[in-house]
């Protein structure tokens, strides 16, 4: 009745599977989690949406640089929603007092990982596919329109969404419940630096090779390209995805450094704060 | 590894920062066999258990399970091995149901819809299958938690207090499970208890821990012969307030 058979490397799908299943029926049970995918990108995008339509109507520039500020406003939830799925995945292992549980099971750290990945995928197409929709309705603003750019630019911040993601599920496993907020708030610091909503000759001189170590930084500025320029900057997706591959090996590092780090201090069977 | 013991702990130390938490224990455990793991509150009982389930790393010593060197060889065995703990919980919004079926799938159980109506007769959950966990009375939640820890079949199975928060009946009743489920698959049972009754009713042998080191190791018999007690609470309280067997009896 029971599997004996199990190679010390090998990696699982079917446990990858488990978890997914696990995350699928936590949010199956739960409205207010469903509600909660949906509420903050619709929010922010009519309030987005609103504003870029008025300075539109006021000034030349975004007269001509239709969909910037939306475009930005979904990019930008890709990043921030793609992040915080992956996390507030793994805090609910933390919440329900499980980790321990799936530390102890033949789960691999690494198994733990693709499926949180998947399922922030599924958290963000739940909450950012139908708010893609009232942008159309709303403000006449087609995310799908920028093709095969979106791939391109989807696949990225997808990327480091998921590396900061993984190191601060690292930083929760070592040091608990007391490090839960840079789950909710690492990402605001990407805000400014990446220049979301701005061209990054904006910043301080000084300030710009920061923000063009951060991946996110070329796809603002290639979006930007798109729609103003209507270029698309093949350069700088290759750039973003070089930078990336460099962020998701050191967050997959840094997360199984902590995680051993955990295992010395203890604090996996210790949750809290 | 075939003839290795299902636990064996050689001079094992456990230190947080400068505090020995475990300090150079060592102990093997016979296929089969229960044994309690008496101490008071920070005797190191729980810091011992994980180490053996490969949670904590020790300072140094060596734990090996079914001859797998924890943690470094872990995922070797623990398909093999289970637990219980009141610090750790299964996810209170599934139903009883959702939950086995996902740790079944992490520990690949085979034919796991049989085998969750199978648990589901022995530890009388099967009208609660398809209730949410969170839902339950805390002796209900006790069973769903024993039967994740049964989930596999395991071999080794580690429980700390496996019976608080429970009425004496449900508590008794678990007892009776787990001695059954012990005796009819050859599992070894490691079980951590402030319950001396429980570990005198259950344990062929009892490891008496205080301050991180093993303070007596004997079967109950012997050791309440050693002590000239009646009972193995009275034996834990000498052991406790630091009486020697010679000055007790």
């Amino acid at each position: 009745m029971i599997a004996r058979t199990e190679s010390a490397y090998a990696i699982s799908p079917q446990r990858i599977g488990a978890m997914m299943l696990r995350y699928w029926y936590l949010l199956r049970s739960s409205w207010p989690r469903l509600l909660d995918l949906v509420y903050w990108p619709t929010v922010q995008m009519v309030t987005w949406g609103f504003l870029q339509y008025y300075i539109a109507t006021n000034a030349g520039f975004f007269a001509r640089a239709g969909g910037t500020f939306i475009g930005a406003v979904l990019l930008w939830d890709i990043l921030f929603r793609g992040q915080l799925g992956f996390s507030i995945s793994f805090l609910e292992e933390m919440w329900s007092r499980n980790i321990g549980n799936l530390m102890m099971s033949p789960l691999r750290p690494i198994e733990f990982i693709a499926a949180l990945m998947v399922m922030s995928v599924v958290r963000l197409s739940i909450g950012a596919v139908p708010v893609t929709f009232l942008a159309i309705a709303f403000f006449g603003f087609n995310l799908y329109g920028l093709g095969l750019a979106l791939v391109a630019f989807f696949f990225n911040l997808m990327l480091t969404s998921w590396a900061i993601g993984i190191f601060v599920s690292g930083l929760i496993l070592r040091n608990g419940m007391g490090a839960e907020n840079f789950a909710w708030s690492i990402m605001f610091l990407f805000m400014p630096l990446t220049c979301v909503y701005y061209p990054v000759t904006t910043l301080p001189v000084w300030l710009q090779p920061v923000a063009w170590v951060l991946p996110p930084t070329y796809v603002f500025e290639g979006m930007r390209a798109l729609l103003v320029q209507k270029v698309f900057r093949g350069d700088l997706m290759l750039d973003a995805l070089a930078l990336n591959a460099v962020l998701f090996a050191a967050g997959v590092f840094g997360f199984l450094k902590l995680l051993q780090s955990a295992r010395r201090h203890g604090s996996l069977m210790q949750t809290g704060e | 590894m075939p003839g290795s013991p299902p636990i064996a702990v050689e001079r094992l130390v456990k230190v947080y920062k400068t505090i020995p938490a475990v300090d150079g224990i060592s102990f093997t455990l016979a296929p089969g066999s229960i044994t309690g793991l008496l101490g008071g509150n920070g005797a190191g009982k729980t810091t011992t258990i994980a180490m053996i389930m490969g949670l904590t790393t020790p300072t140094s010593g060596r734990v090996t399970v079914l001859g797998a060197d924890m943690p470094r060889e872990r995922y070797r065995v623990l398909h093999r091995m289970n637990f219980e703990s009141p610090y750790v919980e299964v996810p209170m919004r599934l139903t009883v149901r959702q939950n086995l079926t996902v740790f079944g799938k992490l520990y690949g159980v085979e034919n796991l819809r049989g085998r969750i109506a199978e648990l589901g007769r022995q530890l009388d959950l099967a009208d609660l299958l398809d209730r949410p966990t969170g839902r339950l009375s805390a002796g209900q939640k006790t069973r769903v938690s024993l039967a994740k820890a049964l989930i596999n079949n395991p071999d080794v199975l580690l429980l700390d207090e496996p019976t608080a928060s429970l009425d004496p009946d449900t508590a008794d009743w678990v007892r009776a499970h787990l001695q059954r489920y012990c005796r009819e698959r050859q599992a070894t049972l490691l079980l951590a208890s402030h319950n001396m009754a429980e570990v005198e009713r259950l344990c062929e042998r009892v490891i008496i821990m205080k301050r991180g080191r093993i303070e007596d190791d004997d079967t109950p018999a012997k050791l309440l012969a050693r002590y000239g007690r009646r009972t193995l609470e009275e034996v834990f309280l000498d052991v406790a307030r630091g009486v020697s067997s010679e000055a007790a009896q």
